[in-house]
Formats: structure tokens, sequence, C-alpha cells
């Protein structure tokens, strides 16, 4: 007991590695000052090479899958580019699946950003176009005003989604990742019993025909349009909504100071709990914005010609999970966002084109797999090289008798 | 009316799906109770039903799949612990996209190869198997299902009674003291998750060249999620683990025999029964403590 009482007391003054006490003659306050300036921050050339290098290594074992099952690389990626960026067609397919991407992956940001991890977005997604469906079929408004209430309705059903989550942990302390994780296959069954149940959602019947388990299309007036006119490229509507929120967020979270509160959430709760930030509503808020984000996703998919305006069973198409992986990829930056969906986008509507050269269009699923890895391991990999050296210095400070010298008493 | 005939037709599906709930349940449990929360083991799962297949088709041999089955599992085990508990890599990030990749590359590789079909032998206890209602269902089952019976105690054993298990726990609910006693932490979450992957890579296994003898793409289907309800439903503890399997999987059993039955009833009630009562479980049950205190936390010696 008593050695280990000495102990603490030799290593309490002092903690080698953690403050390193400037040798003599390198006093130089300034210069330090204009080194860490200029150095770009910890690790950030490492993590950039690493990343580099990883996506490389996701490429060459994609390729690899491809030429081991007797297919050839450089078709698919001709396929890819033929079926997303070739020609005005593909471009505009590409970027209807990159709206919802985009929304999903701007919300994850959000919540992420606070420390909340939230992985239920494709129940969110699902929620949103339940709801827009809902209230789109049933309500008698004209026009574009349906529209706007489809999109608020189908956001404030996907954050409601979410917050019921957040309410769980606040009353119950349940896990915030577990529920929102279970909660997306309630969410599936939900959907799945409206189209199949005649007085909620499912097609009115005519005649003898046999009814399908989805809901009647959407009125005219509900649909999210073409934005401006081009020959052939069509930018819908939802992708000018995506792009708007991705800037809103990314300007809120640098910007204002409820972006400085939720960041300093995310980066340590306790500190902003000290510093008078309201730690459980702000949360709350985080979350369910992510999941009025991803509601919206679901009112875009449903309204969008992405699909077919008609509530059905797989209307989120793993848009949910995509665009969390999205967020992964973009590191939780909205802006950076942008780019990633849009290369989702680019592998999703490529995907389809697979099949013309014989591999298989699940290709595209291992490669984004794969490309999330490459971009999140390189941070986390850099950091723990850099706290192994800092380690081995220490211990090695620590096998030296302690200098418990003038650098000490200051 | 249902008649006998059809109560022991609905046991025995009940529990030839509850089996490899079961077994991948016996893992994740274990896992949990390190603080090791892994939602790959749905990517364990379906990663073995597919290796169990193509071992099996290549080497003609079931057995020799099922064994190829729990490698895939520990090797996605192997892969889970060392991204999220030798690199601390969230454990949640690394699931979700072990999930997305295995069932990626499954699909891929499903589409480009064909199998042929490989089951295990059946076992039939005499005697046993003529008990009337649940003779046929719990005494005619393929071999592997028997190992259920070693394989539960020694779960249980391990966790609760070994010195391994000791730590294990510790480890669970209290990562930094357990650290100060110098039990490794991550190391024993890692082995935590060897131990998830071979059962959860077993039950995928025993899925494919038990039950069905042959793969298709995105066979488990989300079994894995109901594992990990099942272990929330029993509020970590084994036994009602393995009750909350037996009833997710007689819920599905149902599921599938109700229209030939006759009888009309909610579907979509009974798909969502096991997540409902997972929730359900984990709203009542809370304040009784019984979670895991660091689950699903990252240990970085240090921090607090």
């Amino acid at each position: 007991m008593n050695e280990v009482r000495e102990d603490l007391r030799q290593d309490s003054p002092q903690r080698p590695g953690r403050k390193p006490h400037p040798a003599p003659g390198t006093d130089d306050t300034s210069g330090r000052r204009l080194l860490a300036f200029l150095t770009p921050s910890a690790g950030g050339w490492q993590t950039g090479l690493a990343t580099v290098v990883g996506v490389l290594v996701a490429l060459a074992l994609s390729s690899l899958l491809i030429a081991v099952t007797g297919g050839s690389p450089l078709a698919s990626v001709q396929a890819l580019f033929q079926g997303s960026m070739a020609n005005w067609t593909a471009w505009t397919s590409t970027l209807l699946y990159a709206a919802p991407l985009l929304l999903v992956a701007v919300g994850a940001c959000v919540s992420a950003r606070s420390g909340t991890f939230n992985i239920g977005q494709e129940g969110q997604v699902l929620i949103g176009a339940l709801f827009g469906a809902w209230v789109g079929l049933r309500l008698a408004v004209p026009g574009p005003l349906l529209l706007v209430i489809v999109l608020l309705a189908a956001s404030l059903a996907g954050g409601a989604w979410a917050a019921l989550s957040s309410l769980m942990y606040r009353i119950r302390g349940v896990n915030i990742v577990v529920s929102t994780l279970l909660m997306i296959f309630i969410a599936q069954q939900l959907v799945a019993f409206a189209v199949n149940t005649s007085w909620l959602l499912q097609e009115s019947r005519i005649g003898d025909a046999i009814v399908s388990p989805q809901s009647n299309p959407l009125p005219a007036g509900a649909l999210l349009g073409s934005v401006g006119e081009y020959p052939n490229l069509q930018v819908n509507g939802g992708l000018l909504l995506a792009l708007v929120g991705a800037v809103l967020v990314a300007v809120a979270l640098a910007r204002t100071r409820w972006g400085f509160r939720l960041t300093m959430l995310g980066l340590n709760p306790l500190a902003a709990k000290h510093a008078g930030v309201r730690v459980n509503a702000l949360g709350g808020m985080a979350l369910a914005i992510s999941g009025a984000f991803a509601g919206l996703a679901g009112a875009v998919l449903l309204t969008s010609p992405v699909g077919v305006n008609r509530l059905q069973s797989g209307i989120a198409m793993n848009i949910g999970w995509d665009g969390m992986l999205v967020a992964l990829v973009a590191r939780n930056r909205p802006l950076l966002t942008i780019p990633v969906a849009l290369l989702f986008g680019v592998l999703r509507s490529g995907g389809g084109f697979l099949a013309a050269t014989g591999v298989p269009p699940f290709l595209v699923d291992v490669v984004k797999a794969l490309l999330v890895l490459a971009f999140v391991a390189p941070p986390v990999i850099v950091a723990m090289i850099r706290r192994r050296r800092a380690g081995v210095r220490t211990a090695r400070a620590e096998h030296r008798p302690a200098p418990v010298a003038e650098g000490a008493a200051l | 009316m249902i008649a006998v005939d059809d109560i022991s037709t609905i046991l025995s599906s009940g529990i030839r799906l509850t089996i490899p709930l079961a077994f991948a349940a016996c893992g994740e449990y274990l896992a949990e109770r390190a603080g090791a929360m892994n939602i790959s083991v749905e990517a364990m799962m379906l990663g073995a039903a597919f290796g169990s297949v193509a071992t099996a088709s290549a080497t003609g041999s079931a057995t020799t799949g099922l064994v190829a089955g729990v490698l895939i599992g520990l090797l996605i085990g192997f892969v889970h612990g060392n991204l999220s508990h030798r690199l601390e890599i969230n454990t949640f990030v690394i699931g979700l996209v072990l999930n997305a990749l295995v069932l990626g590359l499954t699909s891929y590789l499903i589409t480009v190869s064909s199998f042929e079909s490989h089951q295990v032998s059946q076992v039939s206890i005499p005697w046993l198997r003529d008990i009337p209602l649940i003779g046929h269902p719990l005494f005619v089952e393929r071999w592997p299902v028997y190992l259920l019976i070693v394989l539960v105690p020694l779960t249980w054993w391990l966790v609760e009674r070994s010195r391994w298990g000791l730590e294990l726990r510790a480890v669970g609910e209290q990562p930094q003291a357990a650290d100060v006693t110098g039990i490794r932490v991550n190391l024993r979450r890692r082995q935590a998750l060897l131990w998830c992957g071979a059962l959860a890579g077993l039950g995928g296994a025993y899925l494919a060249v038990g039950e069905v003898g042959s793969f298709n793409q995105n066979m488990t289907a989300g079994r894995g999620y109901i594992v990990i309800a099942a272990v929330i439903f029993g509020a970590w503890r084994l036994r009602r683990t393995l009750i909350g399997c037996a009833l997710f999987g007689l819920a599905d059993a149902m599921r599938l025999a109700l229209p030939a039955l006759g009888l009309t009833m909610n579907s979509q009630l009974l798909v969502v029964a096991p997540y409902l009562l997972a929730l359900l479980a984990m709203l009542f049950f809370a304040n009784q403590n019984r979670e895991p205190r660091a689950l699903g936390q990252p240990f970085e010696r240090g921090s607090t």
C-alpha cells in the first residue's frame, strides 16, 4: 500500500508526456506558436495519406473480387460510368438518388456532432414516407400547398420517431443506439401494415382488380417537380432542398451559438454541462433534427420520380443505411456530404448497368462498405500510433530518475 | 379447431427456427456481458451460412461446412474485435459496415456461383420421439442441435463461474476499475467477440447446412438483429435470453403456419413482436440495473 502511494506521490507533481517542459534553450514561445500554426492538425497529413492508401486498397480489393469471379474490372468501371455519368439521362438518375442520400447524411451529421449516434435513419425515412403519403392522400388541399404540407408532415413524423428514442433515454435510460436500431424494424412493419390494410393506405379496389400492397399514387399536386429548364438534364426539387439543408446545417454548426454548444456537447458532455448547456434538451433536439432530415428524405423518395410515387414496403431502398454511411465517409462534415452523396448516387445508378457486363450489381454494396472502412479507419489508426509513441516516450521518461528540478517548481 | 398434429408441426418448426437464434444468442450474450455491443452478429451468421454451404459443396461434407461456418464467424469476430477494441473505431459503425460488407459480398458470390446441396444428418432418438406432441419436435433433429446441450451450460459456466468470466463481467461493468486491477480490458472484449463469432457462425452454418441445405441471398434476413433483441429481452441473463429466442422462433413459426391453418392474424404484429418486446423490456426493466454498465462504450486507458 505504501509503495503505491510513494509512486503516486512521485508521479503527481509532473506527468511526463502530457505536459512537456521546455528543454533548456528552446524557450521560444512565439516560434513554437508559429510552428503549431503551420503544422496541420494532429496527424492531419498522415490521416490524409492513410485515407488515400485505404481507398486504393478498397478499389484494388473490389477489382480483385471482379477478376477472381471472371469479370472484367475495366468493363465494370465503364458500366458504372455509363449508368451514372455518361449522358444527361444518367446524370438525372444519379442526382435523383443523391438527393435523399444527402438529406439523410446531413441529418446524421447533426446527431453525430452532438455525440448521439443515430442509426435508425432507415426507420425514420419510412415513417416520413408513411405520414407524407397519409397526409398527401387524405388532405384535399390544392397543388403546391399540398406538397409543402407533405414535406412538413414527413419531417415532423421522422423527427418525432427519432425523438421517441430520446424520450425513452431520458425517462428510462434506454440506450439510444439500440432503441433507434430496434425502431427501424417497428417502422418497417408499420408501413407494411398500412399498405396491407384497406382502411389505412392500401390502394382502392377498382372493379375486380387485385389490390397490391401499396398505396394509391399521390395526386399530381403533391409531386416534386424539376427545377429549371435544361434540354435533357432534370434537376429535381428534392436535390435543391437537400443542398439548402446541407449549407444551412454547415453554417449553423460552424457559426452559431447553437452549433458551438452542439459541438461542445459532442466533444465533452461533462464540460458542456458545466458550461450551462442543457445537455438532454440539446441532445434530444439533435436527434430529432436528424430524424426530421431522414423523414424529409422519405418524403423526397415518395414524391420525386426516383420511385413510383406510391407508398410501398420497399420505398426506403436502404437509403437510410446508405445515407448514414455517407455521413461516416464525410466524417460528419455537412459540406463534405455533398460530394460523397453524389458519389454514392453514382454507385447506385451505375449499379443498375453492371448486370450487362455479367458482374452482379451487389458489387456496388461491397465497394461502398470498403470505402467506408477506408475513410473511417485512418484517423483512428493515426491517433493510435501517435498515442503509442507518446506512451513509449512517457514510459522512457518514467524509467529515468524523476527530474524534480527547477522546471517543476514553475 | 387446431388438431394436435398442427400444434406439433408448429412446435417443431418453431424449434427449428429457434436453434440458430439460440446458438447466436449464447455468443451475443457473452459478448454483451463484456460490454462489447456487436451488431455484426448478423454478418457473422450470414457469412457463416454462405461459407458453410460453399465448403460443403466443395468438400462434399456438410460437417466440414459446419466447421467452415464457425471459422468464418471467428474471422468476422476477429476483424470486429481488432477494429473496434484495438483500434477503437466505434463498434456500431464497424458492425454496420461489416453487415453491409458481408451482405454485399455473399449476395455477389451467390450470384456468380452455384453450389450442390448438402445437409447434416438427422438424429432420431428412439422412444423419446414417440412422446405425443413434443416427441417429434424435440427428438428428431439434425445433430448439431444437440450441441446446444453442451454449449448453453458451457457459456453459462464461462460467464458466471469461471475466473475468465468474472473478469469479463468486470470489463462489462467497470472497465476502468478492471483495468486498474490488471485485467486487459480490450483483450477480454476481443476474446468475447471471438466466442460470439464462433457461436453465431455455428448458428448461421446450422441454418444453411442444417435446416435448408442451400444458401440464398440475404438468407438470415435480420436474424442477427432478432438475436440482439433476444439478449435485451432477456435482460442480459442467459436463461431469459433463451426464452426470448424460443418465443421469437415460435412467433416466426406461427407467422409461417397461419395461412395454412386458415387463420387470419396480423402477420406484421408477429414479425414486429421481437423488437417490440425488446423495447418494452428495456423500458420496464430499466431500473433493475441489469444492463452491463459499459455496454457499447469504448475503453481507452486514461479516459473516464
